[in-house]
């Protein structure tokens, strides 16, 4: 398999990332961004769109080159992508032209470590644990939201990455599958536990899910706080009524309004959005 | 006797289906007014012979060898333009779409010739080639050729970055990104140049054997013209098209052979 699931110390020293606009002008998404993401631990990113989330994922993941910083791997500087850093894409990024089976089989057959009975083993085993295993020669268009989502995390997991970079991987689904994705995904997490990167735009679903929530600034995004998430696991829709989560929720909210206040003040070009995504949070 | 009741069946489903109904009266009224406008000499409309006139000539020359050696001559024609088109265009096109050096080198030939229609082509390609025949299959290639490559430039500009960008962090090397993500990805866009391109070369082709030659079912419909046979000349037109249904209508059916995953979208 690609890596052992054992280490996954991701950390990202002084990242910065400014686009030089076709206008000439310059926008600077990143200004020196530092976070360590802990082996096994799951950190949630929350933020509202166009604070550069997505940046930083693809940053992370190799797609695109910081202009300033750079990014560590359990202590080895990284440079373009690699099955080590796997990413669970907005909406889905499943391949049309494969089937569910045929898409999760792609990383370990295209490197080669795996084939014939052994490969069809490890891809249904994932396949079962996601719930896909009598779907496994359906393509992508013929799955439903849930499952193209569901195939989408079995494809990342079967190369046993050592951290897997989540960017909105449920955005667009309805509540429900929202909440039974949320399932699945722990489901995996807790047999897995490599590291994992959750971003997402809504504080629920960032305070059921993480280990920590990372609370970035308005553009350039910065850290602005993480917040410890000591809630026990395994982790109910009923644990939102618990005073502890509560007072998570609104510290959270207090450090959001701020942000959106920030940008509000400042006129900035992501104020609308950045208010709008406070008020869709309360 | 099972195969003759569910055919009963499906027959009986059909007509009670209100669409198909529907489209039946429509056809069959187009039918009588057509009639109806040649009996009556109507100015214009009048002139064209009538619907039974027709069927009486597609009578005679369905068992013609003439009508049928227009036919094959004309196919001849069409799939080795469209051959050639195909073998020529669809590596050129993955070659323009995938590498941004020869996009930016041969683009802006294609760009110049392009624009102009393959038929303006006839008069310098029977000077240029030898015979009538090969000039006549040189316009019907060069009428699937620039929809060919421009579908599938087209077709691999879109290509979703999400799965390039998937593909390299599962590890593929540039071999694997081709092969297994850019060929995929780029072939509905493939299937529908060569289905338009198809479509194209009846244009071309017909066009083409009234002016440069003496064989075909497009010179078969301009004899009609010319001997005065007007019956003959709707008989051409409705070959010509039905032609061009079933050869696009083969492609279609090929191709979503080869793209089962586009299948009852």
């Amino acid at each position: 398999m690609a890596g052992d699931a054992k280490g996954g110390r991701l950390e990202a020293r002084g990242l910065g990332q400014t686009y030089r606009l076709e206008s000439g002008a310059t926008r600077e998404v990143l200004r020196d961004f530092n976070l360590t993401l802990e082996p096994g631990t799951l950190t949630a990113l929350i933020g509202p769109s166009g604070c550069g989330k997505s940046v930083l994922i693809n940053l992370l993941a190799g797609y695109e080159t910081p202009t300033a910083g750079e990014i560590f791997l359990d202590g080895r500087k990284v440079v373009g992508p690699g099955p080590d850093r796997l990413v669970v894409f907005q909406e889905t990024a499943l391949f049309p032209w494969l089937t569910a089976f045929e898409n999760v089989a792609y990383g370990p057959k295209i490197r080669g470590e795996l084939k014939g009975p052994e490969l069809t083993r490890a891809v249904m085993e994932l396949l079962r644990l996601v719930g896909l295993d009598e779907f496994r020669d359906k393509y992508p268009a013929q799955l439903s939201g849930g499952m193209q989502r569901r195939a989408e995390l079995a494809r990342a997991l079967i190369n046993r990455p050592k951290a897997t970079l989540l960017d909105e991987p449920f955005r667009g689904l309805d509540a429900l599958t929202r909440s039974l994705m949320r399932d699945y995904y722990l489901n995996l997490f807790e047999n897995r536990r490599g590291t994992q990167f959750f971003v997402t735009a809504e504080l629920d679903e960032g305070l059921l899910l993480a280990d920590r929530l990372v609370i970035a600034t308005n553009l350039p995004a910065q850290v602005k706080k993480i917040l410890k998430i000591d809630l026990p696991r395994p982790r109910s829709d009923e644990i939102r009524a618990a005073p502890e989560y509560l007072a998570l929720k609104s510290e959270a909210l207090e450090l959001l309004h701020e942000e959106a206040m920030k940008s509000f003040k400042t006129g900035a070009l992501t104020a609308a959005d950045f208010v709008g995504a406070y008020a869709a949070l309360n | 006797m099972i195969g003759a009741m569910s055919l009963k069946k499906r027959l009986a489903k059909l007509a009670a289906s209100r669409s198909l109904r529907r489209g039946l009266i429509s056809v069959a009224l187009f039918f009588v007014l057509w009639e109806l406008s040649a009996r009556l000499k109507i100015p214009v409309v009048g002139a064209i012979p009538a619907p039974t006139e027709v069927l009486a000539c597609l009578g005679r020359e369905l068992v013609s060898a003439y009508y049928w050696r227009s036919w094959g001559v004309s196919l001849a024609r069409i799939l080795a333009g469209f051959a050639i088109a195909q073998v020529l265009g669809v590596p050129l096109g993955l070659l323009l779409g995938f590498s941004r050096k020869a996009r930016e080198i041969i683009f802006p030939i294609i760009e110049i010739m392009r624009p102009v229609p393959p038929l303006a082509w006839v008069p310098v390609s029977v000077i240029f080639w030898p015979s009538a025949e090969m000039s006549m299959i040189f316009v019907t290639f060069l009428g699937a050729f620039f929809t060919v490559v421009l579908n599938i430039v087209e077709g691999v500009a879109a290509i979703d970055v999400r799965f390039l960008r998937a593909a390299a962090s599962l590890g593929s090397s540039r071999r694997d990104v081709f092969w297994r993500i850019m060929l995929p990805a780029s072939l509905p866009s493939v299937l529908v140049g060569m289905t338009v391109g198809m479509g194209v070369t009846w244009c071309v082709v017909v066009a083409a054997e009234m002016i440069a030659t003496n064989t075909g079912l497009g010179f078969m419909t301009w004899r009609g013209y010319v001997a005065g046979e007007f019956p003959m000349i709707v008989v051409g037109m409705l070959s010509i098209g039905l032609a061009g249904y079933l050869s696009s209508g083969l492609i279609r059916r090929i191709g979503l052979h080869f793209t089962p995953w586009l299948k009852g979208q």
